[in-house]
């Protein structure tokens, strides 16, 4: 076989819902492997199906429980469901301990179900960079739902907006006081806030923070208001399952809103803008820096910049100079 | 620019609670720069081996501490092996006797690990024998 038949037998297979050369791609992906990229320009005129879900929110919130929780509902309804589970790499080893799968191994066995855990391998903004081509490929095998679970979030990373159509932002009790609800970033990408254990102290001040933060929110700019769910006791089956009934009652209720809106076609826009400008970067940026390494330039501009015989424009300038062939 | 990971899945089948080796082998590999799944507790040979599959792992690293291994680790060998993924690398530890060994390594273990087992030599002999798959 051709390296391309190949590709194509790889593309026809995860079409086909094959785990092991699914798994085995979004490694690839993950390990940057220069083959991957290949395969999904085969696996991506067939993608574009799926109903994508993020999950995001400090540790600890219930956010694996959560997920394991939806693929529940989402199975009942006969719903194929694809998760993509991130946790931190360590800045000093590389390694990291991917612990999300633990919540959700009821599942393993249900060919429904597909769970693979990422590491960030040092991406900010909360995911792996390998999340948007992998959830590429389990849109490719078919799955109905795709669920991303970001690692436990603070303020800042909101990455999650740019891969998903319908984002849950969960939160617990005795976070802070009432200026951290009107604070920019992670609060104002929700689609649907989670208050979990809300059998705890202080949940009725955040639910009350929250609709005043939403009060105050110029909601008319997509016209949709983030419900607010309360989930009390996972160890209580009455009561969890109906607040999981709701929960995704507003997940679909959210996703029907944005496909009679023109809301889904601006989520698409921005997801397919953040897609090329990656790979373009991947393409143009990334060959010629490593050229630059390897030749020792990249080294010896360093040097110009500490003894001010240049300043970093100037340098970039050059580069572009000599790289590209029209720079404005 | 590439840069491949050795991915390792700690797992225990069984009716075996007992998980502190287990955990603390986890977080050694962690700290060996290994990207490390933790299934938890209670998992069948057909959870373990589905997660496995899905992970994409290089190696899995069974630990059991009741006595069921001679059944369990075997059979996980076996599924792996039924769903043509059996260059998945499989090593066992916890309360082993000596004389299941050679029964465990005909079965398909690479290794087995008992306490006294270093931790620097578990990760030495998983940086030796296992390679990140192509």
């Amino acid at each position: 076989m051709t390296p391309k038949q190949e590709d194509i037998e790889k593309a026809k297979r995860i079409r086909k819902g094959d785990v092991r050369t699914a798994s085995r791609l979004i490694r690839n992906i993950e390990d940057q492997i220069p083959e991957a990229k290949t395969t999904i320009k085969h696996i991506f005129p067939h993608t574009g199906k799926a109903h994508i879900i993020g999950i995001t929110g400090p540790p600890g919130a219930g956010k694996s429980t959560l997920a394991d929780a939806l693929i529940g509902s989402f199975r009942e309804k006969n719903k194929t469901v694809g998760v993509l589970a991130v946790d931190p790499t360590s800045p000093f080893t590389g390694g990291a301990l991917l612990g999300d799968r633990i919540r959700m191994q009821r599942h393993a066995e249900d060919h429904g179900v597909f769970v693979r855990s990422l590491a960030t391998r040092g991406a900010l903004g909360g995911l792996s960079k390998a999340v948007g081509d992998a959830v590429h490929v389990l849109d490719a095998m078919g799955k109905d739902i795709i669920i991303i679970e970001t690692v436990g979030t603070g303020q800042q990373e909101v990455e999650i907006i740019n891969h998903s159509h319908t984002v849950i932002v969960v939160l617990v009790p005795g976070m802070g006081d009432e200026i951290q609800a009107i604070k920019a970033g992670i609060m104002e990408i929700a689609d649907i806030f989670v208050i979990n254990k809300a059998d705890r102290d202080g949940s009725r001040q955040l639910y009350a923070e929250l609709m005043a933060m939403l009060d105050m929110a110029n909601i008319s700019s997509d016209g949709w208001r983030p419900p607010i769910i309360r989930i009390e006791n996972v160890f209580e089956p009455i009561s969890f399952q109906k607040k999981l009934e709701e929960l995704s009652g507003k997940i679909e209720g959210h996703f029907q809103y944005l496909m009679d809106s023109q809301l889904l076609g601006d989520r698409l826009r921005r997801k397919s803008m953040m897609e090329i400008n990656e790979a373009l970067r991947a393409s143009i940026l990334e060959p010629v820096l490593k050229e630059l390494a390897e030749n020792g330039e990249l080294e010896m501009m360093a040097e110009k910049l500490i003894q001010k015989k240049s300043d970093p424009y100037s340098l970039a300038e050059e580069i572009a100079g000599r790289y590209l062939k029209n720079v404005p | 620019m590439e840069d491949k990971k050795i991915r390792v899945m700690v797992a225990k089948p069984g009716l075996d609670g007992h998980d502190r080796g287990a955990r603390v082998l986890a977080r050694c590999f962690r700290d060996a720069g290994f990207e490390v799944i933790y299934t938890g507790c209670h998992q069948t040979p057909e959870q373990i081996v589905a997660a496995a599959i899905q992970e994409d792992v290089d190696l899995v690293g069974l630990s059991c501490l009741s006595g069921a291994h001679r059944y369990l680790f075997p059979r996980v060998v076996e599924l792996l092996k039924q769903h043509g993924a059996d260059d998945i690398t499989v090593i066992g530890g916890g309360i082993i006797p000596d004389q299941d060994f050679q029964m465990l390594y005909d079965a398909g273990l690479k290794a087995i690990f008992t306490p006294g087992a270093s931790l620097d030599s578990i990760v030495e002999w998983v940086k030796t024998n296992v390679k990140p798959m192509p």
